[in-house]
């Protein structure tokens, strides 16, 4: 089967919103745009794991992103959950703010 | 220049134009926006690459569950603007500049490299990525994972339960 699209095209974008998404992780202070930033990383990762499924012929990289996408929901429910106790608590959603931890 | 192209080209910009979006706004609900557009991109994408089944399940559970979770968290903690950052920190914008010039000596070197693009897939039928295909290996070689995913979703569901309640009683 001929594909139009080159393998290349697919890594470029994926290395292009990986970076996207690192760049989001740490220069917010917002833990929601964070959370949302590390969904867009794990996307990339799906991204290149799919093109090289579908190039190389082998189904176990789709399958691989199912179970990414699995692991995906329930880490987002969880830390969600998180942070509304944190907010319950601390009443801002600012990681700067959030230092207790810190000597 | 087939249809193929035009659509993996349309979806890839709108893609990063969603992503730059995300990580630069300053209003949460905005950037949650940016990111569901992101998602349908991604579905699309992965269309052009005759993955069927994970660009219905992008839609469904990225675009149409975790994202209505985020938006719902937002809404719960009554997220306003993001209001101005008083100290500028400079380690910030040295660590987004260097990797932000890591990316772009990967690109360049892609653009330079000139290596024989690969455009044929080898060995494969047009069945594969379907529905069928999928389920057929993901029930028979893959099918501990797939039920141990299902006992992790539970834990999940159980543990944010457990840490969004107000007080156990």
């Amino acid at each position: 089967m001929f594909q139009e699209v080159p393998l290349d095209y697919y890594l470029v974008l994926s290395a292009i919103l990986f970076i996207i998404g690192t760049i989001g992780v740490l220069t917010r202070r917002n833990i929601i745009i964070l959370f949302m930033s590390i969904e867009m990383m794990l996307n990339s990762v799906n991204l290149t794991l799919v093109a090289f499924s579908a190039f190389l012929g082998n189904q176990a990289g789709q399958i691989f992103v199912f179970f990414v996408m699995a692991v995906a929901a329930a880490e987002a429910a969880v830390g969600l959950a998180i942070v509304l106790a944190i907010f319950r608590k601390h009443q801002t959603v600012y990681i700067d703010k959030l230092n207790i931890l810190k000597w | 220049m087939s249809l193929n192209y035009i659509l993996f080209c349309i979806a890839a910009v709108l893609a990063v134009a969603g992503g730059i979006v995300t990580i630069t706004s300053k209003s949460p609900v905005r950037s949650a926006m940016a990111l569901v557009v992101q998602f349908f991109m991604f579905a699309a994408i992965y269309l052009t690459l005759n993955a069927q089944f994970v660009a219905i399940v992008q839609v469904l559970v990225y675009a149409g569950a975790i994202m209505v979770l985020v938006v719902f968290v937002i809404m719960l903690l009554n997220l306003g603007d993001e209001e101005k950052h008083k100290e500028k920190s400079y380690l910030k914008m040295i660590v987004a500049f260097l990797l932000g010039g890591i990316l772009l000596v990967t690109l360049i070197s892609f653009l330079i490299s000139r290596s024989p693009q690969i455009t044929i897939l080898p060995g494969t039928s047009i069945n594969q990525g379907t529905v069928e295909a999928i389920g057929k290996e993901l029930y028979s070689g893959y099918l501990l994972p797939f039920e141990a995913i299902g006992l992790l979703l539970l834990v999940a569901i159980v543990g944010a339960v457990i840490l969004a309640k107000r007080k156990i009683d």
